[in-house]
């Protein structure tokens, strides 16, 4: 089965939200960066059905220049091809993320696209959406588990404390997310033959937004100033002190 | 037909995404699925048998709404997304308000807001969990049951059949209690006595992302942006430094008491209470103690 998967390169944001001087963007100056957590499990999740089953896996980003290091990133472990839609960082609405990927998709017609089921940064919880419609194709949404069988797919969404379960047949579209399995770390050597691929790059068309960021804003914090029980095992007694006065001990 | 809620039940969510609508246009209507809520206002109820996303987004779209509201949850965010599409709308989620065509969106799962403009005719928001208290109004709903015109295709996903999980001990989304480890708990037998703790208080045991990342515990056990997100009495993260990711899922704790060796470490400034120093000397003490205050009563 050849499987595309999108992915985002979003920062290692840390214990505090900082922004650049003109609000539009998380200063990132001393910050990692990191592939969206849904989506790494998403590629996880291809390059397993690839292993099983047979057939290819491609990843596509929409991103600056630097996000070759994510698209590497999974070439390491175990995708075959990898596709930059080079953009110069600056916020895209899901209306033009979508629009820039059903035109690679769509010449490169996989059997499974598989998408995160939202952006860590973002959160438009739409980008797959729109695409599966763009593609014609079904999409079935925050899988939790997908299995290929009798040519379709089997797949399973996180409700409460049960699961539903959807049966669709290919080509389709799927979004999933984290604990849908566990991502491996690639290896040293797998790291150093992802350096030698060719990353292919593509210049996106750009539009307007319709969702349009004006600023970003840092919630206010709640102002707390936490009262220290104590230091150590010592402070056991009054840790015990403050369970009963919340009525949990 | 302006404004319309699509309502997948009178539930908090639902009712809080109600309020948000009517703040914005009192006449607002209600678009529902299979059984009617019990809200006072005109309901659509739409005939389709069980959740199909793409066949409920086409009976709100059917409706032709210019204003669309739903609660922020996984399918209050799906069927808008859809609908979003057949309606050629823009799709805003998890807002926390909204002011003509501006709204407040969360980002980050709530760690960073956006102001954002909506350009289009037609415009689909859901309300973020909690952004907005419930106002109760009396009243009978008004329900005119329809048959939405579904397109080709808009069956083809659909839940085939639910699987009930069996779970042992406490539901961690709903425990009153959690205990949570961090990288701080140093491995995966660091969780025992966190477990022994948890055990006496009828609580539920959490984890933070580095913990499942490093296979120590299985991510349902994850709290934070893309684990659960928890709102208990009493929320105790041992050795949690507090990243962004993690806080996202814990903003509904009503207490929260940090057990850390770093008394800067980010999770102190969204703490209640704090006890600093090695969490596997502390826990075990905090155990020890507890047995013998009720051995005393």
């Amino acid at each position: 089965m050849n499987i595309l998967v999108c992915v985002k390169r979003v920062p290692l944001t840390g214990g505090k939200m900082v922004l650049t001087a003109d609000e539009r963007a998380i200063e990132t100056r001393h910050l990692g960066f990191t592939i969206s957590p849904h989506e790494e499990c998403g590629v996880e999740e291809a390059v397993r059905i690839v292993e099983a089953g047979g057939g290819s896996v491609t990843v596509v980003t929409l991103g600056p220049p630097e996000a070759e290091e994510q698209l590497r990133d999974t070439l390491a472990i175990g995708a075959d091809r990898a596709i930059l839609l080079e953009t110069d960082g600056g916020d895209w609405d899901p209306e033009a993320t979508a629009a820039a990927l059903v035109e690679v998709i769509a010449a490169e017609n996989p059997d499974l696209v598989i998408f995160g089921n939202e952006s860590a940064d973002a959160g438009g919880f739409q980008v797959g959406i729109r695409v599966a419609h763009a593609l014609g194709r079904p999409i079935v949404t925050g899988l939790k588990a997908l299995a290929v069988e009798d040519g379709g797919l089997r797949c399973e969404q996180e409700v409460g404390s049960a699961r539903d379960v959807y049966r669709v047949p290919l080509p389709a579209v799927v979004t999933v997310k984290e604990g849908i399995n566990l991502p491996r770390y690639p290896s040293v050597p797998a790291k150093l033959r992802a350096r030698r691929k060719e990353v292919e790059r593509r210049t996106p068309a750009a539009r307007d937004p319709r969702l349009e960021m004006v600023r970003l804003i840092v919630p206010e914090g709640k102002g707390k100033q936490a009262e220290v029980l104590g230091e150590g095992p010592g402070a056991a007694p009054a840790v015990v002190g403050l369970l009963q006065k919340l009525g949990v001990a | 037909m302006s404004t319309l809620v699509f309502l997948e039940a009178a539930d908090d969510l639902g009712l809080q995404a109600l309020t948000f609508a009517r703040r914005l246009d009192p006449a607002v209507e209600v678009v529902a699925v299979g059984d009617a809520p019990s809200v006072a206002a005109k309901v659509h109820l739409a005939e389709i048998t069980g959740y199909a996303p793409q066949a409920w987004a086409r009976a709100i779209a059917n409706l032709g709404p210019t204003t669309v509201i739903a609660a922020g949850t996984d399918r209050g965010n799906e069927v808008l997304a859809h609908a979003a599409v057949m309606l050629d709308g823009v799709f805003a989620a998890n807002v926390i308000a909204a002011d003509g065509d501006t709204v407040t969106r969360q980002r980050w799962g709530g760690s960073l807001l956006e102001e954002a403009r909506l350009h289009g005719d037609v415009k689909l928001v859901t309300v973020a969990p909690h952004a907005v208290a419930i106002e109760e109004t009396t009243g009978e709903p008004d329900v005119q049951a329809f048959q939405p015109e579904l397109a080709a295709g808009d069956l083809i996903a659909r839940v085939a059949e639910r699987v009930e999980e069996t779970t042992a001990g406490v539901s961690l989304a709903d425990a009153p209690v959690v205990v949570s480890g961090g990288r701080g708990v140093g491995s995966a037998e660091g969780f025992a006595p966190l477990e022994e703790l948890a055990g006496l208080l009828g609580a539920a045991i959490g984890c933070s992302r580095a913990v499942t990342m490093a296979g120590w515990r299985p991510h349902t056990d994850q709290v934070g942006q893309t684990g659960t997100k928890i709102s208990p009495d009493l929320y105790i993260p041992c050795g949690i430094s507090g990243a962004t990711q993690h806080m996202a899922g814990c903003k509904g704790a009503k207490n929260l008491l940090a057990i850390n060796s770093d008394p800067e470490a980010p999770i102190m400034a969204s703490a209640d209470y704090a006890v600093i120093g090695d969490v596997l000397e502390i826990v075990p003490a905090i155990t020890a103690e507890l047995r013998r205050v009720r051995g005393l009563s």
